[in-house]
């Protein structure tokens, strides 16, 4: 796909040295990514702390409480408000009377862990095949880039669905789902990562470092790898919300994290059905996921401003219609 | 009621102030040009003529009157009726000044009809006419072509026929022929001025390029640091500068008709007595029948075809040509980045391939020639370290080295970023001279510099020159610059050198067609000489 | 070069490139699914076949051959078809013949086949919907830029891009169907049977898949229109006295174009994506519902078929892309 990838070198970013502490200032200063940040920051101590907050609750996420449902009525929590007491803070799972509260924080920690440790792999994967697509030379480009195309025209969510249908048993499933994700998603960072390989490859201080005296290997790791940092963090960053969805979609399909594996995308598949009895049954996942990916995607954005300020003035450009003073 | 008049003028942006309390007229039908170096704030002032600060939070302040309008008290729309209608502006780059997208004939039309109330059909017709008359041939078919299929001076043309369209009073041309080679930049030059002579429209011209408005307006007003420095008849202030800093300015400006200083002309390190004449010295660099081929099939370019020169031990051999003469791919071929499809490079006798420390290359852009993420030191150790050197001799090196080049040692762990482009140049040449060379290939090491930082840089090139006994390679665009620091040239056209010789007789007495051609579109900094010039071209271009 | 020559050129190449990606796609997708670990023959066949029927399997999908061999067969059925002897009878299954499935107990070509419209219908109907939503959002946001509208335009547009397509499924479905009764619960009505209730049926399906792409789009236009906004050639026509709303209309638009076709022929990937999901959540009987149906018995050979016929779509797409975006933008042809 010739003009994909220079789709992907057009729309890819170099940006001028920034240092930790510039990032930090850069992303400090705006308040809708410090908001998001600060959302983000709790989900994942959350995560973190599921077994403590469930430990505080006194529940677990995987014992049944057969009494407090009325299989009379299908399944019904029994009692107000879907069941919410002391007890149990958030009421309990129609049907099997699973603790919602613990489902929930649990899930959190399915949701985050699946969508990092995708994020891992596909990028882990996407630099190494775009470096090595960028610095090889005529064969090892066009077989690589020809791969990462074949790689990139698997949609995802039908590939992983399919994949997830006949992978062995055994794997914590958790793992499976984050593997399969990672090792399908990651054609669109190589292309990324193989575009500013070849941009970089052309500047004067690459031609300085070889007339120094170096080989490709220092040069790929002194002077390539710090300048690709950038785009791939930047493009990092906004992997996670979409992963997020694709593990909630996956789960919410049946064929993601199972039970009694809780997890948000995997609670909502039968919430239509319970939405009247327990409609905290339906909206607590479906808010969850939704300002999980939305925290994360203003996050995102908030990183590639602050790591590319050239893009992102040149987006405010215009934005800010200040009057001019007049004399 | 003078066509500009601007009273107390000054710009702002943030806490940037780029012009401070400047003030001109320019009569109906006159011209004056603006001169500066880089952020003297000249361009503010041509986009501040047409109220383009308006809305970009820029402060302006002062009475700025174009046509009878005040642009800082117009109402939007009598705005739009002053821009294009009456005062048209051409802008540098002229690929990036029209949109890629849409025919170059139908762009024109869209402005003019914001200003005519004409239908579909008559201003397509008008601009057809404006193409014609700035010499856009076959100007029908042609202004169906998007601006990609013009080449640069034709993209200017188009840009002037544009501006031409309204039959504006006023023309601000803010450095128009700066992106164009120096053949080019005189044939854009003659049309503005055959234009006006024509229309009668007045013209403003911003340059950075002294010899550019010596050619071409009657007065001249020099800027630095926004503020104006010296104003007055061109004659005048170019014969006889009152104001020290445009004296210095006018002595840093490299002429093409002087010859080289004799403390300048090349000579070999000591060993073989007196100066390096053609037949003097032996060559450290040669390469004979280079032949460089990009792409494969229907789609290859040779950039370089059969060239051989020597550089020889202590010498600076000048490379002049035009964009796409292979210039840049020869330097690149001669330090062993690039491998010739064919031809040989030899050092000292011994044919070699690839990189060698002992010659080591100068590039044009200082912004990419350090990597802004490490310190100068560290872009400077970089050639010892690859040597193997560790510890504190490095850094007592480098520091020496940074010395040599005229920086502070001091300044060791700054950042590229926190230099200024002559500076970051004097890096660079650190840098190469930490690897140990015989020879310096220097791709337009200047051409990115404004012309006082130009003079410094050649300067210390040629200290080095002698004092280390390197030998030189100077490429670039600029023949004045060129004539500078050369004993030899060569002088290249579509990828061939087609004239290869000592410079001072190749600059007195050039024998090539090609080479006449190009001396005499070099813009000359005697208005009267100018005037005669341009008379010779017009001559030349009608028999 | 003439133009027309560069564009026949262009176009071959592209194609050419097509069709090798595809073959690389089908080789990739048979080793993964056909040359895992486990007894294929049983899986294929399912949990109640026989010995005797999965020795049919075996047999009929040469899997005791070596792999090469037995991807070439079923690379000829894709492009000649094969003739599938059961041993009393010959069933014939003509290219391109994706095999059978064997629990279904049909070919699955024609299984397929049957579900395209619903897909179809869904798929076409949103992508009209999202681009007339998602790209006037962006040119409207991008005309707006600053102010409070756009403001609140362009936080809906995030809020709608981070929502997950079955969240907004679901709260669609139960808040217009379930609490304000204003549509009955979707049901797959064939477009030539009813026009009519054909479009009823899918509007919710079709905005809940659209509302999410159409935030893509509107995200996409906004940004690239920005981005040539503050282009040299704005500059110039502002200078040029033409005003902010033909400048925004003409010229920053144009330079939408182009990412936005590349944009629609990437997405064809995730749509299919959104289709299984929309299909599942509203039960319309397309490939996307077939396909999870498949996943959870493990009907290999439907599986397979579903990934291939994806695959397809998204390399047809980003062809056909490829040659759009090259007469759109002119300059990629001749460089």
């Amino acid at each position: 796909m010739v003009s994909e990838g220079a789709r992907a070198g057009t729309g890819m970013v170099l940006a001028p040295a920034s240092g930790a502490r510039q990032f930090w200032r850069r992303l400090r200063a705006q308040r809708a990514a410090l908001v998001a940040a600060s959302v983000v920051a709790l989900l994942v101590l959350v995560a973190l702390a599921a077994p403590l907050l469930t430990a505080l609750e006194g529940q677990n996420p995987t014992t049944y409480h057969p009494g407090l449902v009325d299989s009379a009525r299908g399944g019904v929590p029994v009692g107000a408000l879907g069941g919410m007491s002391g007890e149990h803070w958030l009421g309990v799972e129609p049907q099997t009377g699973r603790d919602l509260f613990a489902r929930l924080v649990h899930g959190a920690r399915v949701s985050l862990g699946v969508a990092l440790a995708a994020t891992l792999v596909q990028v882990a994967v996407g630099v190494v095949v775009g470096i090595a697509a960028g610095l090889g030379n005529r064969w090892v480009d066009q077989a690589l880039s020809r791969f990462t195309d074949v790689v990139v025209a698997l949609p995802l969510m039908v590939m992983s669905l399919a994949l997830l249908a006949v992978v062995p048993g055994g794997f914590p499933r958790p793992v499976l789902v984050a593997g399969v994700i990672g090792l399908i998603g990651w054609g669109s960072v190589a292309k990324i990562v193989r575009a500013g390989t070849l941009t970089l490859k052309q500047l004067d201080h690459v031609a300085a470092a070889r007339l120094s005296g170096w080989g490709s290997w220092h040069i790929a790791r002194r002077e390539l790898l710090p300048a690709l940092a950038a785009p791939v963090i930047t493009y990092a960053a906004l992997l996670v919300p979409v992963n997020i969805s694709a593990e909630a979609a996956l789960s919410f399909l049946g064929a993601g994290v199972k039970p009694p594996t809780p997890s948000w995308g995997q609670m909502l598949t039968s919430a239509n059905v319970w939405y009247q009895a327990a409609p905290q049954y339906l909206l607590l996942p479906a808010g969850l996921l939704f300002v999980t990916v939305l925290a994360l995607t203003v996050l995102g954005d908030g990183v590639r401003r602050a790591l590319d300020p050239r893009a992102a003035s040149r987006l405010a450009v215009g934005t800010g219609r200040r009057k001019e003073a007049r004399a | 009621m003078s066509l500009v008049e601007v009273t107390g003028l000054s710009v702002a942006f943030g806490s940037v102030r780029a012009v401070e309390d400047l003030s001109f007229r320019l009569e109906k039908g006159a011209a004056l040009g603006l001169v500066g170096e880089s952020g003297s704030g000249k361009s503010t002032v041509a986009s501040a003529l047409l109220g383009l600060h308006r809305d970009t939070g820029a402060v302006v302040d002062g009475t700025v009157r174009v046509a009878g309008v005040d642009v800082s008290s117009a109402s939007e729309r009598e705005l739009r009726g002053l821009r294009g209608a009456r005062a048209a502006m051409v802008f540098q780059d002229p690929l990036s000044s029209l949109d890629p997208y849409y025919a170059v004939g139908d762009q024109i039309a869209e402005v003019y009809r914001v200003h005519h109330p004409a239908s579909r059909r008559a201003a397509r017709a008008r601009a057809v006419e404006v193409l014609d008359r700035v010499g856009i041939p076959d100007a029908g078919r042609r202004s169906r072509a998007r601006p990609h299929e013009f080449s640069g001076g034709m993209r200017q043309r188009a840009l002037i026929a544009m501006a031409l369209a309204c039959g504006p009073d006023l023309l601000v041309a803010d450095e128009p022929t700066t992106a164009l080679d120096v053949t080019v930049q005189a044939q854009i030059l003659d049309l503005l001025h055959t234009l006006r002579e024509e229309t009668g429209m007045g013209l403003l011209l911003v340059t950075h390029d002294v010899g550019v408005a010596a050619e071409n307006v009657d007065e001249v007003l020099v800027m630095r640091h926004g503020r104006a420095v010296e104003h007055g008849p061109v004659g005048s202030v170019l014969g006889s500068p009152a104001a020290a800093y445009t004296r210095a300015l006018l002595k840093s400006v490299p002429r093409v008709d002087v010859p080289r200083p004799a403390a300048l002309a090349g000579t070999a390190p000591s060993g073989s007595a007196g100066p390096a004449g053609p037949a003097s010295g032996a060559a450290v660099l040669e390469a004979t029948g280079l032949r460089r081929v990009f792409g494969r099939g229907a789609k290859a370019f040779t950039a370089v075809d059969d060239v051989s020169l020597e550089v020889r031990r202590g010498e600076a051999l000048g490379v002049v040509g035009e964009s796409g003469s292979g210039k840049t791919t020869l330097g690149r071929m001669l330090v062993g980045l690039l491998e010739p499809t064919a031809g040989l490079v030899r050092h000292e006798g011994v044919a070699v391939s690839g990189v060698r420390p002992d010659v080591q290359m100068i590039f044009q852009d200082p912004v990419s020639s350090l990597n802004p993420r490490r310190s100068v030191g560290e872009s400077v150790a970089d050639p010892l370290r690859a040597r193997g050197e560790r510890g504190p001799a490095v850094r007592a090196r480098v520091a020496g080295l940074l010395e040599r080049v005229g920086l502070d040692p001091a300044h060791h762990d700054r950042y590229p970023h926190e230099f200024s482009g002559g500076q970051r140049q004097r890096v660079g040449i650190a840098r190469a001279l930490a690897a140990g060379p015989r020879v310096l290939v220097c791709d337009e090491p200047v051409s990115a510099l404004d012309v006082t930082t130009q003079a410094q840089v050649v300067e210390l090139l040629d200290e080095l020159r002698r004092e280390l006994g390197l030998a030189l390679v100077f490429i670039a665009h600029d023949l004045a610059v060129v004539r500078r620091v050369s004993d030899r040239l060569a002088v290249m056209r579509h990828g061939r050198v087609v004239e290869y010789g000592p410079a001072d007789e190749i600059y007195e007495s050039p024998s090539d067609p090609y080479t006449r051609q190009l001396l005499a579109a070099v813009p000359a900094l005697d208005p009267d000489l100018a005037a005669l010039r341009r008379a010779e071209r017009r001559e030349a271009a009608t028999t | 070069m003439s133009v027309l020559h560069g564009f026949l050129g262009f176009t071959l190449r592209r194609t050419l490139g097509a069709v090798v990606t595809l073959l690389a796609i089908s080789v990739i997708v048979y080793v993964v699914f056909y040359a895992a670990p486990g007894d294929v023959a049983q899986i294929t066949c399912g949990p109640r076949c026989s010995p005797a029927q999965v020795r049919q399997v075996t047999e009929q999908l040469r899997l005791d051959d070596p792999l090469y061999v037995r991807y070439l067969h079923f690379l000829q059925g894709l492009f000649v078809g094969h003739d599938y002897s059961t041993g009393t009878s010959v069933e014939h299954c003509s290219a391109p013949c994706l095999g059978l499935s064997y629990q279904s107990d049909q070919q699955v070509t024609q299984l397929i086949w049957a579900k395209l419209p619903v897909t179809g219908s869904l798929a076409l109907g949103a992508m009209v919907l999202w681009l007339l939503l998602g790209v006037g959002t962006g040119v409207l946001a991008a005309w707006r830029r600053g102010r409070l509208d756009e403001r609140i335009l362009t936080g809906v547009t995030l809020a709608g891009w981070a929502t997950p397509v079955f969240v907004i499924g679901l709260l669609l479905m139960i808040v217009v169907c379930g609490q304000l009764e204003l549509l009955p619960f979707p049901q797959y009505v064939p477009f030539t049977e009813d026009p009519e209730q054909w479009a009823w049926n899918l509007l919710l399906p079709w905005l809940s898949l659209a509302l999410i792409e159409a935030a893509k789009y509107a995200r996409l236009t906004r940004s690239a229109m920005l981005e040539t906004l503050a282009e040299d050639h704005v500059r110039t026509f502002r200078a040029y006295g033409v005003g902010e709303r033909r400048i925004v209309g003409r010229h920053a638009l144009r330079g939408a174009v182009g990412p936005l076709i590349a944009l629609n022929a990437n997405d064809l990937g995730s749509l299919f994506g959104g289709a299984v999901l929309t299909e599942s959540l509203f039960g319309l009987p397309g490939i996307g519902r077939e396909l999870v149906h498949a996943v959870n018995v493990v009907d290999l050979p439907v599986v397979v078929g579903m990934v291939l016929l994806t695959g397809f779509f998204v390399v047809l797409a980003n062809a056909v892309a490829d040659v759009l975006f090259a007469v759109a933008d002119r300059r990629t042809v001749l460089s």
